[in-house]
Formats: structure tokens, sequence, C-alpha cells
């Protein structure tokens, strides 16, 4: 199936040389190692914004990556035989933004615990970290290929793409926060959760046609 | 199997981009688009892909209609443009085959065309370190793999050497044989098959703005 084709394709170059794979991930460490280090070693301050660290950090790390999202097939014309192929580009764009979570997305949540070892998140909390990592970094994915595609033709369009997706990003760290926040203080913490998946579940149903749309008119 | 393309125009940002005659290339022939710089051939190649919007005029494969079913039409449509479609850190043969799962076309036909443009020889290097003519052929190779009737061909011939553009257009005259249809914007002499010559002039300096007695001046 020619999704698949592209899907594989994507994580293969990602993970070439230059391909910029677990970059994210790398920067991700080292944005949330700063932390502490900035904030001073007091352990029930960094224990109070571990969530929003982790979540702010996560986001940043994903926008890092997102500007090559379709720009790199724009510049030297894949893009062009991407919508002559046989998927629709809708579908061509959903594998996309998979290759993208898989390989800035997932590599964030592995590390995700033992990087709040060092921020001292209440042990209770992990449960809560992973869950709305797991829940909420897909839509980092799919909201920021709608930005990345509007920007597919600018350049140095980084910037204006993190202005355009940043905000569309609120919800998601939002509630990703607070679930991990309630967590730690034992407070029930499903319903800042499910929130999430339903912007995630959103997102994953808005994106392939806003995203198609902008390519399509990108490409003119 | 026929291509008939009607009158067809074009505007790019208001401006007209292309005006082009209609013509017509039959199963076997191989159309040459001829004109200056600027006359909009590349323009008409993109625009018979379905990657960019015709202001009027349509084409027909055979009874399907570029306007009315494009998803179809598109299907029968290889497209060679400027761009080589590259990947870097991709090997020859591994840009080659990730091009024929994207296009769901069967594997094996992956070292005839390797073959046919005289890159087995590099299949194993990674397409980065290839000259622009490598490039080019590797680019050019695409279409044997995409196993699609109709080739619209934007400068092929770009840094080719002689031995080639030979290759090249053995490449294009099997396909004629086999029943295919080419159309190419070239300003030499290649030794393509028998075909139609389609002479597109520069789009005269009409522009939108002509209608719009604002921008006339009648307002001042």
């Amino acid at each position: 199936m020619s999704v698949f084709a592209l899907f594989r394709r994507d994580l293969r170059l990602a993970f070439r040389i230059g391909g910029g794979g677990l970059m994210a991930g790398a920067f991700f460490v080292m944005a949330v190692t700063m932390i502490p280090i900035g904030v001073g070693g007091s352990l029930d301050v960094l224990a109070r914004v571990a969530g929003g660290v982790l979540w702010v950090s996560a986001l940043l790390a994903c926008l890092l990556s997102l500007d090559r999202l379709f720009q790199a097939d724009f510049e030297d014309g894949s893009l062009d035989h991407i919508m002559l192929a046989p998927a629709p580009l809708e579908m061509s764009v959903l594998a996309k933004a998979a290759a993208h979570w898989v390989t800035t997305g997932v590599p964030l949540i592995i590390v995700a615990p033992l990087l709040a070892i060092t921020l001292n998140l209440a042990p209770g909390a992990y449960v809560a970290l992973m869950a709305s990592l797991l829940i909420g970094t897909p839509a980092l994915s799919l909201i920021g290929a709608i930005g990345a595609a509007l920007t597919v033709g600018v350049r140095r369009g980084g910037l204006i793409l993190s202005l355009l997706v940043m905000p569309l990003y609120l919800p998601t760290m939002v509630l990703g926060a607070r679930a991990i926040e309630r967590a730690s203080i034992d407070l029930d913490y499903l319903s800042p959760l499910a929130l999430q998946g339903a912007v995630t579940l959103a997102a994953l149903a808005i994106t392939p046609f806003a995203a198609a749309a902008a390519l399509r008119v990108n490409l003119r | 199997m026929i291509l008939q393309v009607d009158p067809i125009e074009v505007e790019r940002g208001g401006r007209l981009a292309l005006s082009a005659p209609g013509f017509a290339v039959a199963a076997g022939q191989a159309g040459v688009l001829r004109g200056p710089n600027g006359a909009g051939k590349s323009t008409l190649l993109r625009a018979l892909a379905g990657l960019l919007p015709m202001t009027t005029g349509d084409a027909r494969l055979d009874d399907l209609s570029l306007k009315g079913e494009r998803e179809e039409f598109t299907s029968h449509i290889a497209y060679a443009g400027h761009l080589d479609a590259v990947k870097p850190a991709l090997s020859v043969r591994e840009n080659l085959a990730s091009w024929a799962a994207l296009y769901e076309t069967p594997a094996v036909g992956v070292e005839p065309a390797l073959a046919a443009f005289d890159l087995t020889v590099i299949a194993g290097t990674p397409a980065g370190y290839c000259s622009a003519g490598q490039k080019r052929r590797l680019g050019l190779s695409r279409l044997l793999v995409m196993n699609r009737s109709v080739w619209l061909l934007d400068e092929p011939t770009v840094s080719l050497d002689a031995a080639s553009v030979a290759l090249f257009a053995e490449a294009v005259s099997i396909h004629c044989a086999a029943g295919g249809i080419a159309l190419a914007a070239t300003h030499i002499e290649i030794g393509l098959p028998e075909g139609p010559r389609i002479e597109i002039a520069p789009p005269s300096e009409r522009t939108a703005d002509e209608g719009d007695p604002f921008l006339t001046g009648a307002w001042s």
C-alpha cells in the first residue's frame, strides 16, 4: 500500500544521516535537564512545576522538527510525486504525521519517566505522565502537520510555523500538565486525560483534510 | 488511447502565465512542446499533471476528463519535472525502490529501470554522492517503475551527456512503441518518436486586472 510505503520511507529517512530522527528526543532531554539547574535544587518547587516543564519541553521538541515535515519533500520535488501517487493526499499527510510521531513523540514518551526523576515528580504521577504523553503527543504531530503544510513554501518558515501552531497546542499542553499535577496530589486525573484524548481525536479527524488542502494550494 | 488537450489558459497571481493552443497526442506518439523561456511549457505540463488548476480549457484521456475525474486522469500520468525528487541519504537503488513502493508497482521493475539508465554500477551509492547528470538519470528512471501510460517530461535532458540522452530517447521509444504517450518540453532535438510539434507563444500582457475598473484608473 502506498501510504505504508510513504510511512516506511519517512522513518528510514529520519534515521539516516542528516535525517534528524531522535534529535527531538535529545533536545527534550537537554531542555528538561536545564530546569533543575536553572531553577535551583528546591525539591518542592521542582515537584510542583514538573508536569508543566515536561509538557512545555515536549511541545518545543516537537516544534523543532516540524518545519521539515513537508518542506524537504517540497524542495526536492518529491511532493509532486506524492500527489500523483495512488494514495489520496489526505492519507499521505496522515502517514507523514504518523512517521513524525514515531520519530519525535515516541522517544519523548520513553525518556520522560527518567527526566521526571530529575524534577522530583511525585511517585503517584508517573502513570499520568506516561498516559498524558501517549495520548497527547499524537496531537502535537497532527496539529503541527497543518502548520507545516501551510508554511511549506515559506523560506525560514519554522518561526511562522511556531507562531501558528503554539496557540493550537495550548489545550493539549494544559490538559496534560493538569493531569500530571492532579495525579501528584492524589486527585482523579482521568477527566483531563479524557479531554486530551478528545483533542487528539479531533486533530486526527481534521488534520488530513486541512493539511492536504493547504498543500494543494501551496503547490500551485 | 489518445490525449486531447483543449486550448488552455492558466492564471497565476492574476497574471496570465500560459495560453496554449489545443492539440492531441495519440498512443505511440511523443509530442514536443516548444517555445521561448517563460512561454509556459512547465506550467502546461504541471496543469496536465493536475498539480495546478487551469483557468480555462480541459484535457481528456480517451473519455476521462482532467477537470471532471481528476483522480482517475492523474492515475495515468507520470511526471518528470525540473526537480529530480532524489533523497541524498538513500542509495540510488533505495530511492527508486521507495518510489516503486509508493506507486504500488512490483519491486522487480527496479533493477531493469536502473539498467535502462546505466545506473546499476552506482546502485548502492548514496544518491547524495551522485553528479547532477546521475541524479537526473535516477529521476528519469522513476518513469519506468511508475508503470503509467502518459509521460509528461519537463526539459528531461538537462545536465545529461550525449550517451545518456540516447538512453533516454530509447526509453521513450520503448514506452511509445508499447502504446504509451509522451509529451516533452525541450529546446533541443533528442531523437524522440514521431509526434505533434506544439508551439507555445508567451502569453500576451493582458492581465486579470484589466476587467477591474479600480485598477485601470476609472476611479481616478
